[in-house]
């Protein structure tokens, strides 16, 4: 990875490719990437719809070796749907066969005039920027079928579907699996918008006569990568519950300790939780000739997806993650997996965030547009996205724009981005990650779960607010460089636990760069990660009075605590005083 | 004293999801794990009445007490 592709998509004559060496993002990936680029060259008030925001697509910065779950890609931009700055990333095979192909970040800059729809090429011989407007509109599943044709099967595809051009708020970016499904999203804060905006339908990445990235010290490198797995594989969450369940196994487990938001956020448990259960999906997957163990790339030993089939056997969709579940499922008072598994289809086709879409629809039901429960409506109202109407316009704009227009109090969102699958105020150390993230409402940015409910990584009362604070710092100190590394997250519940493993991780890190690497280096990186994106936050006008969670979380207590959400200001402003 | 047991994941298998079982007065969240073999090294989350608890914490009548292996997700 020792160049960076630019591609100007507003240049005179049509768009124009310059790639140049590192200069000052030298051993740079992902996250760390996405972000110092977006702070350094954007304008913070950018309109991120306009020429000036920039769209960075980077590896991390082990993706591309034989290293195991380094497939992780990050994008980043100034989110449309936040205004904040965004490192949006998905698993997926894009994020190696780019960084194969000795790309360390490709830029979209620009904004084309006109209407044409362009496809991006990127192989050994370089890259092709080609109109092609028989793409028109397509969604993600038949989109990617159509370019299979002409590009084939031994390629990554990254796209967007009809919401990315429409330049919806909740748009995403899907990356093909292994099998070229497009289930792997960067889903959050509206980074297909940006594609969209910029008029790129889709990138091809080919690394066909590319080798694996080879390490400065291939023999220590091997050596940390074998010790790496067998921490993985010996860690239970790790090892055994993400493969058997995935990460709906949460379902229940937040479902218990009334922390799953219910009916828009009313409720901490949801009668109908059991029929949502990871422990039920697994059952149903394998019963139908799916399977409950499956990797969204190679190299991934963790293996916490799966296939979903329908009641007659045939592929659905990938299997639904926890939020997924949750947002469409309990939060919208659904308690049937195989509408949940539709919605999952349609949000992946359609291309937009699940989070996001699902949190929508249950403010719309909140508003009466359709009742709690109603699972013929949800799917209704997904198809209207689909279908570009002014109502699939609004829906499809998240939560906040959905709430505005009809009138609604309770809009769970921070800085317009919709909280995930965990209640604040029943797992309060979630809540100051939700506040304070460079993000808007993130659970990924500082997983306080494991800490305050899961029990790895050490033990906080999740009904407490001592501790929080100091927590979702390190958390989110840590994420934000294993957000950069190109690991998936999930590796954190084995390396929180296990020491050894941990020092894998910097060995691994150090083999491959030919250098040491220590926890401070990850500290080190993590912070400064962080500190150009609050840089951005605060020259594009956020202040602390942004780090806040809605009113209604101080105001209204939720069942089975009966608790609201208690940090106190001035212990939210101290999160990134470090 | 009657208490209700829920157990999650894969300490269903070969035993139950949820049953009302009758204990002495007196007894914790260790003997109810170790009455049903769950190995002490595999217990992850162990809640009663939705709230974690350790396990030396005494059941009284009419507890639910949920009891997971170490899991993860997100």
């Amino acid at each position: 990875m020792d160049k960076i592709a630019r591609i100007d998509m507003g240049a005179a004559g049509g768009p124009k490719v310059t790639v140049g060496d590192l200069g000052e993002y030298a051993g740079l990936g992902g996250r760390a990437m996405t972000s110092l680029v977006v702070a350094a060259e954007v304008h913070p008030l950018a309109h991120p719809l306009g020429a000036e925001n920039k769209l960075v697509i980077s590896p991390g910065m082990l993706s591309g070796t034989t290293g195991s779950m380094t497939g992780r890609l990050s994008v980043g931009c100034k989110s449309p749907l936040t205004g904040t700055i965004k490192e949006s990333n998905a698993g997926g095979q894009a994020a190696q066969v780019l960084a194969r192909l000795g790309y360390a970040a490709v830029i979209l800059e620009g904004k084309p005039v006109g209407d044409d729809l362009y496809k991006i090429i990127i192989n050994k011989d370089g890259i092709q920027v080609i109109v092609d407007n028989s793409l028109k509109l397509m969604d993600n599943y038949p989109l990617v079928e159509k370019l299979r044709g002409e590009y084939g099967d031994k390629v990554a595809y990254m796209t967007i579907g009809s919401a990315g051009e429409r330049k919806l708020l909740a748009a995403s970016i899907a990356c093909t699996d292994p099998e070229l499904r497009p289930t792997r999203h960067c889903g959050r804060g509206g980074v297909g918008a940006v594609m969209g905006a910029k008029r790129v339908k889709a990138i091809i990445i080919d690394d066909a006569g590319m080798k694996m990235r080879p390490p400065k010290d291939p023999e220590k490198y091997r050596d940390a990568n074998r010790k790496f797995v067998e921490g993985l594989r010996k860690h239970p969450v790790t090892g055994e519950g993400l493969p058997a369940y995935g990460t709906n196994v949460l379902t229940n487990v937040l479902n218990e300790a009334g922390g799953y938001p219910t009916y828009n956020f009313k409720d901490g448990q949801f009668p109908g939780s059991a029929k949502l259960s990871g422990e039920a999906q697994a059952q149903l997957e394998i019963d139908r000739g799916g399977t409950a163990t499956h990797g969204c790339h190679r190299g991934c030993v963790i293996q916490c997806s799966g296939i979903y089939n329908d009641k007659d056997g045939h592929y659905l969709t990938k299997q639904p993650e926890y939020e997924t579940v949750w947002s469409h499922g309990g939060h919208c008072g659904i308690d049937d997996l195989d509408t949940v598994a539709m919605l999952d289809f349609l949000d992946d086709n359609i291309g937009v965030d699940t989070i996001e879409m699902g949190v929508t629809i249950g403010v719309a039901m909140d508003a009466g547009v359709i009742e709690f429960g109603d699972k013929a409506g949800a799917i209704r109202l997904v198809e209207e996205v689909q279908q570009g109407t002014p109502l699939g316009r609004i829906l499809g704009s998240g939560a906040a724009i959905t709430g505005k227009v009809f009138g609604v109090e309770r809009v769970p969102v921070v800085k317009d981005q919709a909280l995930p699958a965990y209640d604040p105020r029943a797992v309060q150390g979630i809540g100051v990650t939700y506040a304070t993230t460079t993000q808007g409402a993130d659970h990924t940015a500082g997983y306080a779960i494991a800490t305050n409910i899961l029990k790895v990584g050490g033990d906080v009362d999740p009904l407490k607010t001592e501790g929080q604070i100091e927590l979702s710092r390190n958390l989110q100190i840590a994420t934000a460089a294993i957000d950069s590394t190109g690991m998936c997250l999930f590796i954190a519940f084995a390396i929180m636990d296990q020491p050894e493993t941990f020092q894998a991780l910097l060995d691994m890190l150090g083999s491959f760069h030919g250098i040491t690497m220590t926890g401070d280096d990850v500290v080190a990186l993590g912070k400064k990660v962080l500190s150009a994106e609050r840089d951005f936050n605060t020259r594009a006008g956020f202040t602390k009075h942004h780090d806040r969670l809605p009113r209604f979380f101080y105001n209204e207590p939720v069942a089975p605590h009966n608790q609201t959400f208690m940090m106190k200001d001035e212990e939210l402003d101290e999160v990134f005083n470090w | 004293m009657k208490v209700t047991v829920k157990l999650f994941a894969s300490f269903r298998t070969g035993r139950f999801d949820i049953e009302a079982v009758d204990y002495p007065v007196g007894t914790t969240v260790a003997d109810v794990a170790d009455g049903l073999k769950l190995p002490r090294t595999e217990l992850g989350i162990m809640m009663i009445n939705n709230r974690h608890v350790k396990l030396e914490r005494v059941l009284v009548e009419g507890d639910t007490l949920a009891l997971f292996p170490l899991l993860g997700g997100g």
